[in-house]
């Protein structure tokens, strides 16, 4: 009885492997990134059990080392950067754009290739002993000093780069070319607008990462003299070289669950979004100026005061953008006819999370403040606020809004509330109190502390454990939906948009037939169109 | 493509999408033309599809671009910090051996772009891998001078590592210049040898005449790959081989 689909279309593990068919790979990615997901949140727990007390009783300092290296590494590479491009973005974006698959499926379906090598480079670092340089494998400690698997943890950042760089280059091609007759650039969806924005990030940014890394290497391996000051090297250049691609990397992040985000809040308040243009000319800014701004980071390595102080001018007019985001988002829901539904509450949740993460980046990017809260627990609480609040928050949501599309099954909708609010609950109290303990001087990365500063510690624990029942919840009623789940229709929420106009699961060929557009694709009320193109 | 699609007329309620039925003009357009053998799935029609290929390549040479602007960067850097050490180092490079090899890549462009042009026109498969072939035959002299090149700074332990030796004034600084020299013009020949190995695919493919004025995009965006690693070594050579003449050196 069933009609053919994109996931009854072809059986077996190799009609997997080797299809060319985004929603397929999508889901390919799906799979890999939540594997990953839950192996960085292992490497977390250890460390919110590491510092339960304020003694170094669970881990040893280098084993604890290891543990917070190999969270970053895994969270910030192998999750949070592919997760809502090569999982939402790689299902929706041709939908989106009426098209029958990206312009280069087969690129595609390499590029997940791509990553599962680098995210196995990265396993194998894990498993034969660990990295403990810190995310950041900053030199000279990492080409000299250190003495665990760098290399290894080092080539798969490198390798799953590109991956990242021909998704990015994949998406850019598409929605230039791809684009249905009559859906001009200012019809697009804000998700396709926040995916573009995202996408020249990660072709202009991750290229450097790449050819900081080798360099890395060819330091560590063949001994050339290019980071390490004993051989005439400079390791300031390579913090420049790093957080030139890891500063914009948080806008590959975060940029995507924006675009979730605003497709959530018009679907849930049932209105026009507030300010279009300016909420995808917003995205492009972030890309761009969140290219001029690394130097935050390096206010207290030797920079120059000069160089300091632009790099912090800049970074407070980066943050306009995204508050012109914020506000606009907060005017689309004003008088909305509003539904609670949980996509709607992970919007919510990041709407309240990312301002506080956003706010507090003002404090780090003043110079002056910067050098008493540098690498203090801040700091940590700060980008948390972002990249989990932020990022992941935006990932659950449109997972969320996007289940009954992708799989064509209803979860349960009470679970799913329930997941929502214990993963909000759960963040606030893991992060919070790492704000409190961070501005009264717990420095970052110590597996031992001070007894003053346990109170926060067991706040910040009890909260993790929290937020790990409310990330497993949904893998159980996710699941459970896929077998037992209702059918849905090809419009629960009654969104709009071309996705929701195919069916639910779509067929492999997502339309029939061409679809003409003769209007934005969002619109909820009648409008004037905006912009002229 | 889709920037060249008439705009579609504003008929229909607001906020409606329409999916309009079978026998739209566009539709009828494209089934009037066979469809070609080279035609992918999802794409209209050969115009979209070479549009896809051509800007999916400048973009990918934008990320060559912020690949080696890297090295460029650690370049300028360290080369503020130590000019009178690159001086003298560079001054030990054979400046001759470069030009020579400059000449050679630039005449490769040259061939390569009479090999894409003799694709877009139609000719016979001869000419086609003929210029293609020549191609490569330059391709592979210039890695045969670098080879040779190479092989003389390892001969004289000039190869950054624990036996580097210089017996000039600046061995530090010479060395990071030779450490930046191995990282550039390496990275680049790993790019001439990729590009050599894309030729060959290229060559086979026109030598079963798959190329002509419908259908040669493969040349095309191979050519434009070519001229990209061409130019990285115009801004190479200089910054490498001619920084030093007034210091004296071979």
């Amino acid at each position: 009885m069933d009609t053919l689909n994109y996931i009854n279309n072809g059986h077996g593990l190799a009609s997997w492997l080797l299809t060319k068919d985004h929603k397929r790979i999508a889901l390919l990615y799906l799979v890999s990134i939540t594997f990953f997901f839950f192996l960085g949140g292992l490497f977390a727990f250890m460390i919110r059990l590491e510092l339960l007390t304020p003694a170094g009783d669970v881990l040893t300092a280098e084993n604890y080392n290891k543990m917070f290296t190999m969270h970053g590494v895994v969270m910030v590479f192998f999750f949070l950067i592919p997760s809502i491009p090569a999982v939402l973005g790689n299902f929706l974006i041709p939908i989106m754009i009426g098209a029958k698959d990206l312009a280069f499926p087969r690129l595609n379906l390499i590029s997940w290739y791509i990553y599962v090598l680098g995210g196995i480079f990265t396993l194998v670092a894990a498993l034969s002993g660990g990295v403990d340089t810190g995310w950041t494998f900053y030199t000279p400690y990492s080409t000299a000093a250190a003495n665990s698997h760098v290399i290894t943890a080092a080539l798969g950042v490198f390798i799953t780069g590109f991956s990242s760089i021909l998704t990015g280059l994949n998406f850019i091609v598409t929605i230039h070319r791809m684009r249905a007759p009559g859906l001009t650039w200012f019809r697009l969806p804000l998700f396709v607008w926040a995916h573009y924005a995202t996408s020249l990030v990660m072709i202009l940014g991750t290229p450097v990462i790449a050819i900081t890394v080798l360099l890395v290497a060819a330091e560590r391996v063949l001994h050339m003299g290019i980071f390490d000051p004993a051989l005439g090297g400079d390791p300031v250049l390579f913090q420049h070289l790093f957080w030139f691609y890891s500063h914009p990397a948080v806008y590959i992040m975060i940029l995507p669950a924006m675009g979730v985000i605003s497709e959530i809040v018009q679907a849930f308040a049932r209105k026009n979004v507030f300010g279009y243009s300016f909420i995808a000319f917003s995205s492009l800014a972030i890309a761009i100026i969140g290219f001029l701004v690394w130097g935050h980071h390096i206010f207290v390595a030797g920079q120059s005061v000069y160089a300091g102080m632009l790099f912090s001018i800049i970074s407070y007019i980066v943050a306009v953008p995204s508050a012109i985001k914020v506000f606009n988002w907060t005017a689309t829901i004003y008088r909305g006819s509003i539904s609670l539904d949980s996509p709607m509450l992970y919007a919510f949740g990041f709407l309240g999370l990312f301002t506080i993460g956003g706010l507090t980046g003002l404090f780090l990017a003043a110079m002056g403040l910067d050098i008493h809260m540098h690498d203090t627990y801040f700091v940590v609480a700060h980008f948390h606020y972002i990249m989990v609040g932020g990022a992941i928050m935006g990932y659950l949501g449109g997972l969320h809004y996007w289940w009954p599309k992708i799989t064509g099954k209803l979860y349960s909708e009470p679970a799913a509330k329930l997941a929502a609010g214990l993963v909000f609950i759960g963040f606030n109290l893991t992060f919070f109190p790492q704000f409190l303990v961070g501005y009264l001087g717990m420095p970052r990365r110590y597996h031992m502390y001070p007894p003053e500063f346990q109170v926060f510690n067991v706040m910040s624990t009890l909260g993790a454990t929290i937020l790990s029942v409310g990330y497993l919840l949904p893998m159980f009623y996710f699941v459970h939906s896929i077998f037992r789940g209702k059918p849905s229709p090809a419009d629960p929420w009654g969104a709009k948009g071309l996705e929701w106009e195919v069916p639910s699961p779509p067929p492999t060929e997502n339309f029939a037939v061409t679809p003409i557009v003769t209007h934005g694709t969002h619109q909820y009320a009648p409008s004037k169109e905006v912009g002229v193109v | 493509m889709s920037d060249g699609y008439p705009q579609a007329p504003s008929v229909g309620l607001p906020g409606r999408v329409s999916i309009q039925a079978p026998g739209n003009p566009h539709d009828e357009q494209s089934s009037a033309h066979p469809h070609h053998p080279k035609l992918q799935h999802h794409f209209d029609d050969m115009g979209q599809q070479a549009e896809a290929s051509t800007l999916g390549m400048w973009v990918f040479l934008v990320t060559e671009i912020m690949f080696f602007g890297g090295l460029f960067l650690a370049y300028l850097v360290y080369r503020t910090q130590n000019p009178m050490a690159f001086q003298e180092a560079s001054a030990h490079l054979s400046w001759k051996l470069g030009a020579f090899n400059t000449a050679v890549l630039i005449f490769s462009s040259l061939t390569m772009a009479l090999a894409v042009r003799s694709a877009q026109t139609s000719e016979s498969r001869g000419t086609q891998v003929f210029w293609l072939v020549t191609t490569m035959i330059l391709g592979a002299t210039f890695l045969g001078v670098k080879v040779i090149e190479y092989s003389e700074k390892f001969a004289h332990n000039n190869v950054p590592g624990p036996n580097f030796v210089w017996d000039g004034q600046y061995p530090a600084g010479a060395e990071i210049f030779y450490s930046l020299y191995f990282c550039m013009t390496g990275l680049h020949a790993l790019h001439m040898v990729i590009g050599l190995g894309i030729m060959t695919v290229i060559a086979i493919m026109a030598w079963r005449r798959q190329f002509n004025t419908e259908y040669f995009t493969p040349v095309e965006i191979t050519g434009l790959y070519w001229h990209f690693v061409d130019i990285v070594w115009i801004f190479l050579f200089p910054l490498l081989y001619l920084i030093g003449r007034h210091y004296g050196g071979h």
